[in-house]
């Protein structure tokens, strides 16, 4: 099966993170009143091919655990959707 | 004979020809190491230098941390070779967990290119042996992701265990919020593995190697390194 996975990453709470702190700060004077909390992550998006739901699930929760996010500073939510019911078979 | 250091290249990396030219100045024996490299058995050393590895792609330091040359550092850490990382260097050790904490985006959200003054805070490591405890050495920094940072109980470890081994102060060693360029918790610039073996340090001591070019301070981490290595004519480590 192949599956689509979204990976959002973003800074734990309490991680200092100037950037959502800048844009928050220019947002009123662009006229954006009252937008608070402003934090800056990272998406990332890729497929995977897999036996089921359960495989892929783990396979994208160890790619963020190893490297697509760093633990020190960084969670992760994953949204996972099934594309297809298999790869297509290349060739004639 | 003479200590054998290996400067490992990263797609991206671009201080590597400057800490070659600086090993070999002070008589070390340096060579490149192709990233894709795991047989470290004919250094002493290993330097993984500044520059931008895979572009900073993802996270500084993020995908060059698990290169194959990068896993082949437990092991030659393990046998007693010395692993220092400047700059980019400093932020593959610690994706790599070689070293504690992480390097973040500047506070200031600039890139900071310029000298700053480090106060030596610990001269028991091979990097620092032949400097005096207070010492202040003056080399440039130059980074966007320069701000170490690092959970409470591992800044309790780091304090506790004397860790620290450069921070970033003003001129006559006082360390203060004004000498901070990138919002470095503790002012931290540099620290060093619980074994001693590893130091990471965001400062360029290869560009402060020459006289002509502003100073000659980064001489003296690698002269104590090199000095590490070598003793009464014999190694000390291989």
């Amino acid at each position: 099966m192949i599956f689509s996975a979204v990976v959002d990453v973003m800074p734990k709470a309490g991680i200092s993170d100037p950037q959502g702190q800048a844009i928050e700060r220019a947002l009123p004077g662009l006229g954006f009143e009252g937008f608070d909390h402003v934090r800056v992550g990272r998406r990332i998006e890729l497929t995977l091919e897999a036996s089921d739901e359960a495989t892929a699930a783990e396979a994208v929760r160890t790619a963020c655990d190893r490297i697509l996010a760093n633990p020190v500073i960084e969670e992760y939510r994953i949204t996972l959707v099934r594309l297809a019911a298999a790869a297509k078979a290349g060739g004639a | 004979m003479s200590a054998r250091v290996g400067v490992v290249v990263f797609p991206g990396s671009n201080c590597e020809q400057d800490v070659v030219h600086a090993v070999r100045f002070l008589g070390g024996e340096a060579a490149y190491v192709w990233h894709h490299s795991t047989d470290l058995t004919g250094f002493d050393a290993i330097v993984l230098p500044g520059g931008f590895s895979y572009g900073d792609y993802l996270r500084a330091g993020a995908v060059a941390g698990r290169s194959p040359v990068v896993e082949a550092l437990g092991e030659f850490v393990a046998r007693g070779g010395l692993v220092l990382g400047s700059c980019n260097g400093f932020q593959i050790l610690c994706e790599a967990q070689l070293l504690p904490g992480v390097l973040m985006r500047n506070e200031c959200l600039q890139y900071r290119c310029q000298s700053t003054h480090l106060l030596v805070e610990n001269v028991e490591t091979p990097f620092t042996r032949g400097l005096r405890p207070g010492q202040v050495l003056t080399m440039p920094i130059s980074h966007g992701e320069g701000k170490y940072h690092a959970d409470a109980d591992t800044l309790v470890a780091l304090r506790k265990r004397n860790l620290v081994v450069l921070r970033y102060a003003t001129a006559d060693g006082q360390v203060t919020k004004a000498a901070n360029p990138n919002g470095s918790v503790d002012n931290i610039a540099g620290i060093v593995s619980e074994d001693g073996n590893v130091l990471g340090l965001m400062p360029h001591p290869e560009r402060a190697a020459e006289a002509a070019l502003g100073g000659t301070d980064g001489l003296l981490i690698l002269q104590s390194l090199l000095g590490s290595l070598v003793e009464d004519g014999t190694f000390l480590k291989r």
